[in-house]
């Protein structure tokens, strides 16, 4: 029947009368779908199944592709990349040595003004050292101070951390100064704890010696060595070093300390601009009486152990 | 068997073209492939209407409005069936089956093979396809959506330009 009114109608109307009738089913269809709520799923599975092939093998192809492209084409900017990074990464190392640099110096010379400060009575200079012996056999610096600072022979030179040594000669623009590790080199000194005192000296190693100190005295492996001030060239309680090798010898205990400055890396040094005996307690005792309250170096300033002078 | 033939209208004659075999099913597959596919890797593909180009070009070749509707619909159908779930089927196909109809009918009276030509009726085509999935939205599914807007003016333009050169590559195609 529908043939027979398709067959009625002029060629010319057919597709439009075509076109209705499948845009009318289309219409139809979409109103099932609305009113049974549902999605036409079997067609989505047929389509879908059918098509779904093709999109894998074509991702992964997309992918080979695009890593292909990128892996080995596209490296014109990768290269140019890596150069800029390796660039990059050579200016930062180097600037984070000049800023690790800059960061121990600025360490150095904050303990440098804390110890200034903190004796503001005693006269001292900041020095930077500016070069070392010519010879390995003598262990000595030069700073960058002379005698138009004020430094002159035999002035004790520190650092916050101990005694560095002291001068041995003075020239108009620099110094040098004999370390504490020289063989010819001696500092007035004493057990921080037991109070016995012995002149510490350098025996042309990195550790030093500590004398006369008596095989029956007790010493402990780690106990800290002070000076004694008996030397006037150096205040009293100055770091020296600690007790490193502890050895019976005949007749006195064979001693060796490690200084208390590192002396094998020294940049600045403090010059203490006197020849008089100082007295670094009286000093610390005026900044701790501005303080709150006693510090620990105080308090071991006032320790009541007696000093005792080590039996020769 | 004419590879071509006159289709005369009054004074007029314009050539019906034909393809190799396969042409047609391939370039819909191919279409909706790249339609599904290329938009993952390039978001922005996603504003060109492959099935939609590719069911202008066929109705303006083949010029017979009968099977253009019917290929319309069938494209229409697919993209439907491999569209979300907002999408029910027959959207597209209502669509595609209007433009199709209209494409062959106008491919039947006019000159379609100038570029300049092309382009035209790719941007009016863009449009009338647009404006028939709104008034479907609207009326049958209650969906509001916009007649139109910048997106869709810049959809069309670009549409239309790559309905230029994809239109010159489906040429090559035809039977001579």
């Amino acid at each position: 029947m529908l043939l027979d009114a398709m067959v009625a109608i002029p060629s010319r109307h057919k597709s439009l009368v075509l076109l209705i009738g499948v845009v009318v089913l289309q219409v139809l269809f979409l109103a099932v779908q609305i009113r049974r709520d549902s999605q036409g799923r079997l067609i989505r599975v047929w389509t879908v199944g059918a098509v779904t092939p093709f999109e894998r093998a074509g991702a992964s192809g997309v992918g080979g592709i695009r890593g292909v492209w990128n892996h080995y084409f596209a490296l014109q900017h990768t290269s140019r990349d890596n150069e800029r990074l390796v660039q990059e990464n050579a200016e930062l190392k180097l600037q984070l040595v000049q800023l690790q640099n800059k960061a121990d110096e600025a360490d150095r010379l904050a303990k440098l003004l804390n110890f200034r400060q903190s004796h503001q009575n005693v006269p001292m200079l900041g020095a930077r050292v500016i070069g070392a012996s010519a010879d390995s056999a003598t262990q000595t610096i030069f700073l960058d101070r002379g005698e138009r600072d004020g430094i002159r022979r035999n002035m004790g030179v520190i650092t916050p951390d101990g005694v560095v040594g002291k001068v041995s000669e003075s020239y108009r623009d620099t110094a040098q100064v004999l370390l504490l590790t020289d063989k010819d080199s001696g500092v007035g000194a004493m057990l921080a704890a037991s109070r016995i005192q012995s002149p510490v000296g350098g025996v042309g190693e990195p550790l030093l010696a500590m004398k006369y100190v008596a095989n029956d005295d007790t010493v402990a492996i780690g106990e800290r060595v002070v000076t004694s001030g008996m030397d006037r060239i150096f205040p009293r309680d100055l770091p020296v070093g600690t007790v490193a090798q502890i050895k019976d010898g005949n007749p006195f205990k064979q001693i060796r300390l490690k200084p208390a400055a590192n002396l094998e890396s020294l940049e600045d040094v403090i010059v203490l601009l006197t020849l008089q005996p100082l007295d670094l307690t009286k000093s610390e005792k005026e900044a701790g009486s501005a303080s709150s309250g006693p510090t620990s170096e105080t308090a071991k300033k006032d320790s009541p152990v007696p000093a005792k002078t080590a039996k020769p | 068997m004419n590879d071509t033939y006159d289709l005369r209208m009054g004074e007029s004659h314009i050539e019906v073209h034909k393809f190799r075999g396969g042409a047609i099913v391939a370039a819909t597959i191919i279409a909706l492939f790249l339609q599904t596919s290329v938009p993952v890797h390039f978001p922005k593909f996603a504003i060109l209407d492959l099935p939609l180009l590719i069911t202008i070009y066929f109705g303006l070749s083949r010029r017979n409005p009968s099977t253009g509707l019917l290929l319309g619909m069938m494209i229409g159908l697919l993209q439907d069936s491999l569209s979300g779930p907002t999408v029910p089927i027959g959207l597209y196909g209502i669509a595609k089956t209007i433009i199709g109809y209209l494409a062959s009918s106008i491919g039947a009276r006019l000159d379609t093979e100038h570029p300049i030509a092309r382009f035209a009726l790719t941007v009016l085509f863009f449009g009338v396809h647009q404006g028939v999935v709104v008034l479907t939205r609207r009326l049958l599914l209650a969906q509001p959506e916009p007649w139109f807007n910048l997106h869709l003016a810049i959809g069309a333009a670009v549409n239309a330009v790559v309905g230029v050169f994809l239109f010159m590559l489906l040429d090559r195609l035809r039977k001579n």
